[in-house]
């Protein structure tokens, strides 16, 4: 009962973030920016194509108007056409989501098979040489810049061991000479789809750099939160009582210790998607990754805002559903949380 | 030969200001088959004196002994290889001892595999048995639930399963029925001596409370500040109690069947174990002190099946 | 001077002599560095790409610009936009944290969703977002930045005054009929601005590696001055054949936010030790 009103709440809660957040990236995508008319109508335009141009964007009309129409647009999936390529946003979105999820989704699942098991050992492990070198890295992962990390990775293991690809998202071969047919937009997934696994193993190849890259900062935090979070379960009655009754360390650590870490576990599934999703806009700079972060880097160098705008929008629209999928997850597993 | 014998166990702690000592002198004798009580107030070393049979001894403590051996064999060197196969402990309060975020039937699993390669539909026909013979109804419904789905006298149930799951004759139990209410309490004491009996289990029964060494034990070991202070056949301990500590005990029960009280009547509190005990550790409370007492240590007195620790001549006693 | 290593530790008093050494650096940085003229940014094309050597400590850029002086500039101007960052984003978060917890009531949760809305968006694509809008340079980055970055002082605020609010003095005071705004400035903000402050130095690194990130996408500081993340971005064509112009200021951001996230641990370690002991 506490569980559909804390469910139903945080439904209500989300959708008037999420008009909020329409209302901000109005604001900003269409508000401040100086004449977005000029910028509509292409380069030097004459005075006759500005005016067209503020009667196409309807700049004239009063800012709730543009708002309701802006708000609605948005939410129908209308989200005009790019100033620059002239091309339907919705479709690009199409194209470049799946792309941006995918490396989000790798990226985050990489950062807890990561950081987990290596929290779980420091803290089974408190203070020997593991521990401090666990630390070390997790504090040392939080403070590298993501593109110098990229931009080394990248020398390391593309052009000094030559063993991954240096950027893009697959080789000529799979995307150019003969191509795999989109289905999900999700490489790896359709490449199974195909029955192709030569193009599956190179997707996957090309996904680790951008994907390490990315899952560095949440691996750090994830380790630091699953091992103080573990070094308080270690010391339940419930673990002595494991021991006494015979069961094996690896056991009692990550079939009886662990599961009580789920709380954690997935704070860092938010924070890590969280991080991929921002974290896209350098990264998929540096690997030439056809996702959404280039996209929007892209429509920030020729000002075009309505891409901007909607990939921004769609973006944060991701966000705030996972961030309600893992609060409800959390009110499931832990139903204090449902009650506060 | 004894099953369990122990004697002059102690369990330290180094620490820079001096050492700490959780288990001073204790002698403990258990034969096979037996229930034997281990009784003194909190913070005496009761449960390090439990933990140090299983080698959950907590980080940096030091176990010394004269002897400490289980079935002949030296403790110090198998504790952690007989834990949970040959020595098995029933936790004090069952609601912390089972983990809530697993199933009843995941938990017991984990036991039985842990100590036979059976299959798996053979470990969980052995689960449903294990919990019907600790009197729990519907035993497959108990599998699927979560213990804080369960009461806490079935939660002890579990417990008591899961520890006869590991198959070991020797079972270390830790207040069993402090947590639970008083029928309740009754109804496990009562399984456990009739599993005692039919499975011929040995059991060392740590407690505070009287009642529950009158209600199962067969003898009883008073503890004392880390020392063994009496011990003897459980009745003729009660009945007659030598050591002045344990009479205080007894005279701090009150009458008729209120259970489950703390033993805080008694003026005075435990000598702290980082303290260095001079003389007898109980002469600052006791009742009967007398000057020798401040400076010489007590006697070891034996008469018949009957030890004790005190200056107090038998005679004067009572 | 002892007390606060015994406090910091060995590794937090690294780091925090760390940070001094670069804000020092940042503040002479005409005096310190061996080329200032090169270091404002004045070409020498002399000296292209010349690598490290006795001259040139970290090498030279693409207008043979010595690394050093441009790194020494750059920590001023990355370490006055971390700074800016927080200050400013503490000059919008106190005061609606402090009406959010203090009012309560319909003003507190509006605040409140407010901030929510803001902490909605990942932070950097609202940063980009918005630097977009302004276009680019150090006010508008330090302005982008801090709008992602004052809802969580918000909230700190918040969270703070509410403990603070029930504190038996602050009801006497209000019982005689103090005003508000004196309640505020005297008995609430002096409580609320201590574990804020603290908090607030120690998210200078993490904020200027945001900026850093920013300028990286060429939205924060413009040429000629020399910023840490443009810097990097700048190199990145000439990497890893010139490494030391991508690695000088890369390096330099990541030692500045790894003494800020090292000290940061050293202080809550302390704390949380202070706070076993007083139980």
């Amino acid at each position: 009962m506490d569980l559909i009103r804390y469910f139903l709440r945080r439904l209500v809660l989300s959708a008037l973030v999420v008009l909020g957040v329409t209302a901000m990236v109005f604001v900003v995508a269409q508000v401040v920016p100086s004449d977005p008319a000029a910028l509509y109508a292409g380069p030097r335009p004459n005075a006759e194509q500005i005016a067209k141009a503020r009667e196409a964007l309807n700049l004239d009309a009063p800012l709730p108007e543009r708002f309701a129409h802006f708000a609605h647009a948005m939410a129908t999936g209308d989200f005009g056409v790019s100033y620059k390529s002239r091309r339907l946003i919705s479709e690009d979105l199409g194209v470049y989501l799946p792309a941006t999820l995918e490396l989000a989704v790798f990226s985050t699942g990489l950062a807890l098979l990561l950081g987990i098991p290596s929290g779980v050992v420091a803290a089974a492990r408190r203070g020997s040489f593991l521990d401090r070198f666990g630390g070390l890295g997790s504090i040392a992962a939080v403070a590298m810049p993501t593109f110098f990390l990229a931009m080394l990775l990248q020398v390391v293991f593309a052009q000094w061991l030559d063993i991954l690809p240096l950027s893009g998202r697959m080789s000529r071969e799979f995307s150019v000479i003969d191509p795999l047919r989109p289905v999900t937009g999700f490489n790896l997934i359709d490449a199974v789809l195909a029955g192709r696994p030569a193009a599956f193993w190179d997707a996957f190849l090309h996904l680790i750099l951008p994907a390490l890259t990315l899952a560095s900062y949440p691996a750090g935090v994830a380790m630091r939160l699953t091992r103080s979070a573990m070094i308080e379960i270690l010391q339940r009655r419930h673990i002595v009582a494991a021991r006494a009754l015979g069961l094996s360390e690896p056991r009692i650590l990550f079939g009886h210790a662990l599961p009580n870490a789920v709380g954690p576990a997935l704070t860092v599934i938010g924070l890590s998607f969280a991080y991929a999703l921002t974290g896209a806009v350098l990264v998929e700079i540096i690997f030439a990754w056809p996702g959404l972060g280039r996209y929007v880097s892209e429509a920030i160098l020729s000002k075009d805002f309505p891409v901007i705008a909607a990939a921004t929008l769609v973006v944060t629209l991701c966000y705030v559903v996972m961030n309600l999928i893992i609060d409800l997850a959390q009110a499931m597993v832990d139903p204090r949380v449902a009650l506060s | 030969m004894p099953m369990l014998e122990i004697e002059g166990l102690s369990v330290t702690f180094g620490h820079s200001t001096g050492q700490v000592r959780a288990v001073r002198e204790v002698d403990l004798q258990i034969s096979r088959g037996a229930i034997h009580g281990l009784i003194g107030e909190s913070g005496c070393g009761k449960t390090m004196t439990g933990m140090s049979l299983l080698g959950l001894l907590p980080e940096g403590a030091r176990i010394g002994a004269k002897r400490f051996r289980f079935d002949g064999m030296e403790l110090r060197d198998v504790a952690a290889s007989l834990r949970g196969r040959r020595i098995a402990l029933i936790s004090q309060d069952p609601a912390a001892a089972l983990n809530p975020v697993l199933s009843i039937g995941r938990q017991m699993d984990d036991v039985l595999r842990s100590h036979r390669s059976a299959p798996r539909h053979e470990r969980r026909a052995e689960a449903v048995e294990l919990l019907a013979a600790t009197g729990l109804p519907d035993p497959e419904r108990v599998l699927k639930s979560y213990p804080h789905q369960l009461s806490g006298g079935m939660q002890q149930r579990v417990v008591i399963a899961q520890a006869l799951a590991t198959g070991a004759e020797f079972l270390i139990a830790d207040e069993p029925t402090t947590a639970l209410d008083v029928t309740v309490g009754a109804q496990v004491l009562a399984l456990l001596k009739r599993l005692v009996a039919e499975r011929g289990l040995t059991v060392l029964m740590i407690t505070h409370d009287m009642d529950v060494v009158a209600e199962v034990c067969d003898r009883a070991t008073v503890l004392y500040a880390g020392l063994t202070v009496e011990e003897g056949p459980t009745e003729a301990v009660l009945a007659s109690p030598r050591h002045p500590y344990t009479q205080a005990l007894l005279a701090a029960l009150p009458d008729g069947a209120r259970k489950g009280q703390r033993l805080a009547a008694i003026e005075g509190r435990i000598p702290p174990p980082q303290d260095e005990i001079k003389g007898c550790a109980f002469a600052p409370r006791c009742p009967k002190v007398m000057p020798v007492c401040a400076t010489v240590s007590p006697p070891d007195r034996q008469v018949g099946q009957r030890r004790w620790l005190c200056h107090l001549e038998e005679g004067t006693i009572g | 001077m002892k007390a606060l290593f015994n406090r910091l530790g060995p590794a937090g008093s690294l780091s925090l002599a760390i940070i001094l050494l670069f804000v020092f650096v940042a503040m002479f940085a005409p005096l310190v560095s061996p080329y200032p003229g090169q270091g404002a940014g004045s070409p020498n094309i002399a000296a292209k790409f010349r690598a490290p050597s006795a001259d040139f400590w970290l090498g030279a850029d693409h207008l043979g610009r010595d690394m050093l002086s441009r790194v020494i500039f750059g920590a001023r101007v990355s370490l006055t936009t971390g700074f800016l960052i927080v200050a400013l984003s503490l000059l919008i978060g106190l005061p609606v944290g402090l009406a959010a917890g203090y009012f309560g009531g319909w003003v507190g949760e509006i605040l409140m969703r407010v901030t929510d809305i803001f902490l909605a968006f990942p932070a950097l694509l609202l940063a980009v977002l918005l630097a977009a809008a302004l276009g680019a340079g150090m006010l508008n980055c330090i302005i982008a930045v801090a709008v992602t970055w004052w809802p969580w002082y918000a909230r700190m605020a918040r969270a703070e005054v509410l403990v603070l609010r029930g504190q038996p003095y602050v009801e006497a005071a209000r019982l005689m009929g103090v005003s508000h705004a004196r309640i505020i400035v005297r008995h609430i903000l002096p409580g609320a601005v201590r574990p804020l402050g603290v908090q607030a130095a120690l998210d200078v690194g993490p904020a200027l590696l945001t900026a850093s990130a920013l300028s990286f996408l060429g939205l924060g500081i413009l040429p000629p001055t020399a910023d840490w993340g443009q810097m990097v971005n700048a190199g990145r064509g000439f990497f890893p054949d010139r490494w030391w112009y991508s690695t000088a200021p890369g390096l330099a951001i990541f030692i500045v936010a790894l003494a800020f996230s090292v000290l940061g641990d050293a202080l809550r370690d302390k704390s949380e030790g202070r706070s076993h002991a007083d139980a």
